[in-house]
């Protein structure tokens, strides 16, 4: 049987954006991307949650320490993304349009690697209280 | 009497910035807040409307209505605007939540009915910053 638990730690940042492919016309962008293409920006407040499973340490009792994770995740993500303009500020979008999917991808890939791999690791990213995605997919 | 809220939502982009200030008296009064790129945010608002309850339909007003004023005056104008370059209502003011949630009072007031009065406007940023406004 698995001792594996799962601790979620849960995070915010807000941000403009906008989805546009630039290999495509202002009428594709527009048919494909609506009013998420509007050329000055539009913003959101994300609520991100970080799910990371492993087996408790028998000395700690801990499955990793929750501030260390949050200090993880502030100095890596919060503080390349918070109050930014994703298309403009944050290097990883440079040639990515910043949908829910690829920012979530992005900050798993940002936490993967400052996480030892003994962990399991799943991103879950709130775009709207109504819209949001889960990498990787379980 | 009898208050109805109805709830309604829209994103946006803006920053907090003082064309008079320069940018470093920005940065120091507005902190991320005056990015110069902009950020973003989720916006919640509720609308509270007062007045008698018809007595042949039982409504304070129709809420399908109501809702429809709110959209075509108020969330068609911002929803997925940036706050200070695409929004006339906002044209030469501090884009705010304390500015904003007055410039949509003015947008909404003047469309009720002479017996339907808006009692209240609350208008989250995110979900722990809210501003409320009744018109004063």
């Amino acid at each position: 049987m698995s001792k594996k638990v799962a601790v979620y730690r849960r995070e915010h940042f807000n941000a403009a954006h906008r989805l546009y492919n630039p290999q495509w016309d202002d009428a594709t962008n527009d048919a494909v991307f609506g009013k998420c293409n509007n050329p000055n920006f539009h913003g959101h407040n994300y609520e991100l949650e970080v799910k990371v499973s492993g087996i408790p340490d028998v000395q700690t009792g801990y499955v990793m320490d929750m501030k260390l994770l949050s200090d993880l995740i502030k100095e890596h993500v919060l503080e390349v993304f918070d109050h930014r303009n994703l298309n403009k500020d944050v290097s990883y979008f440079e040639k990515l349009n910043p949908t829910a999917e690829n920012i979530a991808v992005v900050i798993y890939e940002i936490l993967r690697k400052q996480l030892h791999k003994k962990f399991d690791l799943q991103v879950r990213l709130y775009e709207t209280p109504r819209n949001f995605v889960e990498y990787p997919a379980s | 009497m009898v208050y109805l809220t109805r709830l309604e939502h829209f994103n946006a982009a803006h920053k907090l910035y003082n064309p008079k200030w320069s940018a470093e008296k920005n940065e120091a009064v507005f902190g991320k807040c005056a990015n110069e790129n902009w950020h973003g945010h989720n916006y919640e608002l509720f609308v509270t409307i007062k007045g008698e309850v018809d007595e042949d339909t039982g409504f304070l007003f129709d809420v399908k209505k109501l809702s429809e004023l709110i959209k075509v005056h108020v969330i068609d104008q911002l929803d997925h605007k940036n706050l200070n370059m695409d929004v006339a209502f906002m044209k030469d003011q501090m884009c705010s939540t304390e500015n904003l949630v007055k410039a949509i009072w003015q947008q909404l007031a003047p469309h009720l009915p002479a017996a339907v009065k808006l009692h209240c406007l609350k208008l989250y940023e995110t979900p722990r910053i809210y501003v409320e406004y009744f018109g004063e």
